[in-house]
């Protein structure tokens, strides 16, 4: 297999990020603020492939800790007072792992089905806790998330998409960037080999002395991590967090996107988030049946092109640096 | 005699009413290459899985080092300074034959935890790994996915990674398993010799090839229904027309198994 050089890959990160920041200044605001989740998105998928694409487990409860992320986000704003995103950010992530830790615990002794069906499982009971338990979580009209400040700033002067696509937005390229850097080192650290080896085969891992379950955890706690970060931002783009972002059919897509991209890439997610945005976005307008052009084009994918759309873009450029 | 590496005392493991060990006492020295031979169903394998801390026996005593290694465990085992290669090859598909030393390596180095230092970078470990690839004549294919080795390099990769542990003792379980006949030698001369530069201390065998037991061993277990039949140089051994008929004989039934399946 060849692989890309790492120049041509800086090359390409570097110019993707000169784009994003400079797409504010050209694109319509609509399509700007379908940036904001598809970050979100990104940073919950980074997270969610370190477990799947990296680790070899498929969770399908997810979106637990997306919605932990925006409820954290939700309950500081309205109900605490508390306005620092960064805060926001920081709390949301301890209480993600934080909760992440008995699910874990529970889930990482086992493996395919039984630990999708297991994580499943934990995120229905938060689903249906969100939407039981009124007085707390607002049962099924959620809470409100109100405006954060930037480090202190809270850009009065501007309204609210202005926001949104002005400061907010570049908070979250920062956050993006730098958590898919750090994300990138986790993978290609000596930690991240042996979670590897732990996906091709836990049993010849541990005669190496890799402590499977240690490992596993560890892998399930930081992806929960970036789930929560992933779902702040996503709750203060929509100004909402409700127990819709726990159901299971969140859980999916994020399983989608990541297959659409390719797991087995480290950008694959990343491009996997942007495009099923921009893909939703589009199909929605046109037809109403969007959902069922989705559920085609997953089809095909997993079919046709099981390495997702950077399997197909690493295939295209082998040809192109052969010729 | 030194002091034993590996010892058991009256091991017994019963599964209900079966009784697969039964009170077997050997002990493993520093030097020694000890063959664990036996018919089919003699307790090879379950004795292999009490030796490696991955069973616990029903009664019994198994030591490493004079510690009790009973039931600890793959994990702390390989920590401890015992390492073993499976019967069939173990390999990560789609790690690369570099990759798959380094596992070995970098939990060797106590480094799993390391979570933002670069793999890459670390030349130490990229030394390391050329070494021990180097010995089992793979360093050619350090950059080969070890799903697309041959056969033959596949097992040399399960076991190279094993030794990349710097183990004490290191327990081969029917090394030369799924290779042809001709290249059989070959791979026990390359063992032999990398444990011996690796510094290894002793070597459990598991075999049935009796002409390879009969070559690199330096002692012979001969099991038979969880017992003890015999534990002799392979001279004794091989002078002996009982034990011979008792193991050797059984073989028979054994090879036609193995062309059916590859348990």
């Amino acid at each position: 297999m060849t692989r890309v050089s790492h120049a041509t890959l800086l090359a390409g990160v570097v110019v993707a990020i000169a784009v994003l920041a400079l797409l504010p200044r050209f694109a319509q605001p609509y399509y700007v603020t379908l940036v904001l989740p598809a970050f979100a998105y990104a940073i919950a998928l980074l997270g969610f492939n370190l477990l799947f694409g990296v680790t070899g487990l498929l969770s399908f409860g997810h979106a637990l800790f997306v919605a932990i992320g925006a409820y954290a986000a939700a309950v500081l704003t309205s109900k605490l007072g508390v306005r620092s995103f960064e805060a926001i950010l920081v709390v949301a992530g301890i209480v993600a792992v934080a909760a992440a830790l008995p699910v874990a615990l529970l889930s990482v002794r086992y493996v395919r089905i039984f630990f999708g069906i297991l994580t499943l499982a934990f995120g229905m009971l938060f689903h249906s806790f969100l939407f039981k338990f009124y007085n707390l979580t607002g049962g099924d009209t959620g809470i409100r998330v109100l405006r954060p400040t930037l480090l202190g700033s809270d850009f009065k002067d501007l309204d609210k998409t202005a926001f949104l696509i002005g400061p907010f937005y570049y908070a979250c390229l920062v956050l993006a960037v730098a958590l898919a850097f750090a994300m990138w080192r986790i993978v290609h650290s000596p930690f991240g080999l042996h979670l590897a080896a732990i996906r091709e085969n836990p049993r010849k891992a541990e005669y190496l002395g890799v402590r499977v379950h240690r490992f596993r955890l560890l892998a399930f706690l930081i992806s929960a991590f970036y789930g929560a970060i992933g779902g702040a931002i996503l709750a203060v783009n929509t100004g909402q967090a409700d127990p819709e972002l726990a159901y299971w059919t969140h859980s999916g897509e994020l399983v989608f996107m990541t297959v659409l991209g390719g797991f087995a890439n480290f950008f694959g997610p990343l491009v996997g988030a942007f495009t099923f945005i921009f893909l939703k976005s589009e199909l929605m307008g046109a037809t109403q049946y969007w959902r069922f052009f989705l559920g085609v084009t997953l089809a095909v994918i997993v079919i046709a092109f099981p390495r997702g759309l950077m399997g197909l873009a690493s295939d295209a450029w082998k040809k192109v640096a052969r010729s | 005699m030194s002091t034993a590496l590996i010892e058991t005392v009256g091991v017994r493991k019963a599964y209900g009413d079966f009784v697969a060990l039964d009170g077997v006492t050997l002990a493993v020295a520093e030097g020694e290459t000890v063959a664990i031979v036996g018919p089919n169903g003699a307790g090879k394998t379950t004795l292999v899985n009490v030796l490696t801390g991955l069973l616990k026996p029903t009664e019994g005593i198994v030591r490493f080092k004079g510690d009790d290694i009973a039931g600890i465990g793959p994990v702390r085992l390989a920590e401890r300074g015992m390492a073993r290669a499976f019967q069939l090859v173990h390999i990560f598909p789609a790690l690369t034959v570099a990759e798959t030393i380094a596992v070995a390596v970098v939990s060797h180095r106590r480094h799993g935890l390391k979570t933002f230092v670069s793999l890459r970078r670390d030349a130490a470990l990229w030394d390391r790994v050329r070494e021990v690839a180097a010995i089992f004549g793979l360093d050619g294919k350090l950059d080969s996915e070890a799903r697309l080795l041959s056969q033959g390099e596949k097992k040399l990769l399960d076991i190279a990674s094993a030794f990349a542990l710097v183990p004490e003792v290191i327990l081969l379980d029917e090394p030369t398993s799924g290779v042809s006949s001709g290249d059989k030698h070959a791979i026990m001369r390359t063992l032999i010799d990398a444990a011996r530069r690796a510094g290894v201390k002793a070597i459990l065998l598991v075999e049935h090839d009796m002409d390879l037991v009969a070559e690199y061993s330096t002692r012979i277990v001969a099991l038979q229904g969880g017992k003890v039949l015999a534990d002799r140089t392979p001279d004794a051994f091989f002078s002996d027309p009982e034990i011979i008929a008792a193991i050797v004989g059984k073989r028979v039934g054994r090879l036609a198994q193995d062309t059916r399946l590859p348990t």
